[in-house]
């Protein structure tokens, strides 16, 4: 009978509940499953590498004044750009992991299977920050050495063996999982996509703007701490200069701020009916 | 199997539940019926733990859902019909969720086959049909081989030859052992499956009785039904 198989059944498997792995498999396929995954993959690595081509043959480097030369970096100037696509593809991708569940109902059926919601959020954050990681670290190679290659003499070019190269390239390619993070988190404490995606976005790219008026003073204070600022002037570049925060302590800000909004996002799970 | 005791549910002021305690048995198919709005579904999402009761508790087989060890074959439940991303295969919908409880993808087209819908299996679930989502939700159910199902208004959107086969169904599924609380707010629906009835108005329970039982009540069973629920619906018209 029906409740001897399953139990016969349940004998075989060596594990006794569901858990990580399960779970994760489980968001693994889901994630892999949708055409809008792969469409966000393929548009980052194009972007990335596209934009860091097209920025470095545009240096004008002869053109520079003396004072430019100086601060001239081929390391943030190949990647930067690529990165501000992939910031808001990886957040909106995030966002839309947990906000198309709720929209569709899906959700429902997500947590009849898996009743401990904080798990769930894990796993989706395992696969999502897996598969951004690994894509935002090749693609950030990519362009930095395909930016090389387009940026022409006599402007000096970066070679990852040269200090602090390799290091900014690393921080870099990371930079775009950690934001997947936030956008996972605020679609878990928001629920609605358009209302999670204009709050990534306002993370993103609104925050610097808006403390732009505030004078000089406080943007020292408070734009070095926002997650763009982080990868405009710490991460990205070879010799950050002050204000701005060392590559090591912007770094572990941005994993700070993506392991709150996961948190808040868990809460928010646990707490509320589905 | 089911053991639903003392529970209520508020949203802000409305009393969406209210002291609700009833038991479904093995072995039999039980309706779950009640006028639009008397907390039905609400009832079901507090036994799938999924809306947290503001009092009582319900158990399935001793246990609160979330102490099961791999819920999916323990409950099945179809709660909405289109509880899966339009983008996604049905194939790969129930892998995906197979997975999760480390169900074995031979039993993916198992579910597919009994359903009816392996001929649709590769295609993306938001072109379904409400009667392929139907199915698709039913696969999902099954997909545990669980002894206890849970179906909202299953009947949704299926056409006349798919509300027989669902009777079937979960007749089948009865005389194999399993509790099957499926609800309705049409007596006519249940009445040709089901043996046992619970009945509830504006969250309270009315009746917990069997079929042949309501309708010795009065002249026929739908006047009895109306006759019970007569006081409690929220929403009627005028004529």
């Amino acid at each position: 009978m029906t409740n001897a198989t399953l139990s016969r059944r349940a004998a075989c498997r060596s594990r006794d509940r569901y858990g990580f792995r399960t779970v994760a498999q489980m968001e693994w396929r889901k994630l892999r499953t949708l055409r809008s995954t792969w469409f966000v993959v393929v548009l980052f690595g194009a972007g990335m590498i596209g934009l860091g081509v097209l920025a470095m043959t545009h240096e004008g480097y002869s053109q520079l004044s003396v004072a430019e030369r100086a601060s001239f970096d081929p390391v943030h100037d190949s990647i930067f750009t690529g990165l501000l696509l992939g910031q808001l593809l990886a957040g909106v991708l995030g966002v839309l992991t947990v906000t198309s569940e709720f929209s569709s109902g899906m959700i429902r059926a997500t947590f009849a299977a898996i009743p401990r919601r904080p798990l769930v959020l894990a796993a989706k954050a395992a696969v999502q920050g897996a598969v951004m990681l690994a894509a935002g670290e090749v693609f950030t190679f990519l362009a930095f050495i395909a930016g090389q290659a387009a940026l022409q003499a006599p402007a000096p070019h970066a070679a990852l063996g040269q200090p602090g190269v390799l290091r900014a390239v690393l921080l870099a390619g990371a930079y775009p999982g950690l934001i997947a993070m936030i956008g996972l988190g605020l679609g878990a404490v928001i629920r609605h996509a358009a209302g999670a995606i204009c709050a990534v976005v306002a993370v993103e790219f609104l925050l610097p703007l808006l403390v732009a008026p505030l004078g000089t003073s406080v943007q020292d204070n408070v734009v070095r701490f926002l997650p763009e600022q982080i990868a405009a002037l710490s991460l990205t570049v070879v010799r950050p200069e002050p204000p701005a925060l060392s590559p090591g302590a912007a770094f572990a800000l941005l994993c700070v701020y993506a392991a709150a909004a996961l948190a808040a996002g868990a809460w928010a799970l646990a707490r509320r009916d589905a | 199997m089911i053991e639903a005791r003392g529970l209520v549910k508020c949203y802000r002021s409305t009393l969406a539940v209210d002291s609700l305690s009833f038991d479904v048995q093995p072995g039999t198919v039980t309706g779950f019926l009640g006028p639009n709005g008397a907390g039905k579904s609400t009832t079901m999402r507090m036994i799938m733990g999924l809306d947290r009761p503001d009092a009582g508790q319900v158990r399935l087989g001793g246990k609160t859902y979330g102490e099961l060890r791999w819920p999916l074959r323990e409950v099945g439940a179809l709660l909405d019909a289109k509880a899966f991303h339009p983008g996604r295969t049905a194939r790969a919908h129930l892998t995906a969720l197979a997975a999760s409880n480390a169900i074995g993808r031979q039993r993916v087209d198992e579910v597919l086959a009994i359903t009816g819908i392996e001929k649709a299996a590769d295609r993306r679930a938001g072109k379904f049909s409400l009667g392929m989502s139907q199915r698709l939700g039913i696969a999902a159910a099954l997909l545990g081989d669980p002894p206890v199902l849970l179906l909202d208004e299953p009947a949704n959107g299926l056409d006349p030859d798919g509300i027989r086969w669902i009777r079937n169904l979960m007749k089948y599924l009865a005389a194999q052992g399993r509790a099957v609380l499926v609800s309705s707010h049409l007596i006519s629906e249940i009445a040709h499956t089901a043996d046992a009835l619970i009945v509830i108005g504006q969250g309270r329970l009315l009746a917990q009785t069997t079929v042949a039982r309501l309708s010795a009540r009065a002249s026929s069973l739908e006047e009895a039904f109306f006759q019970l629920t007569g006081g409690v619906t929220d929403y009627s018209g005028s004529l």
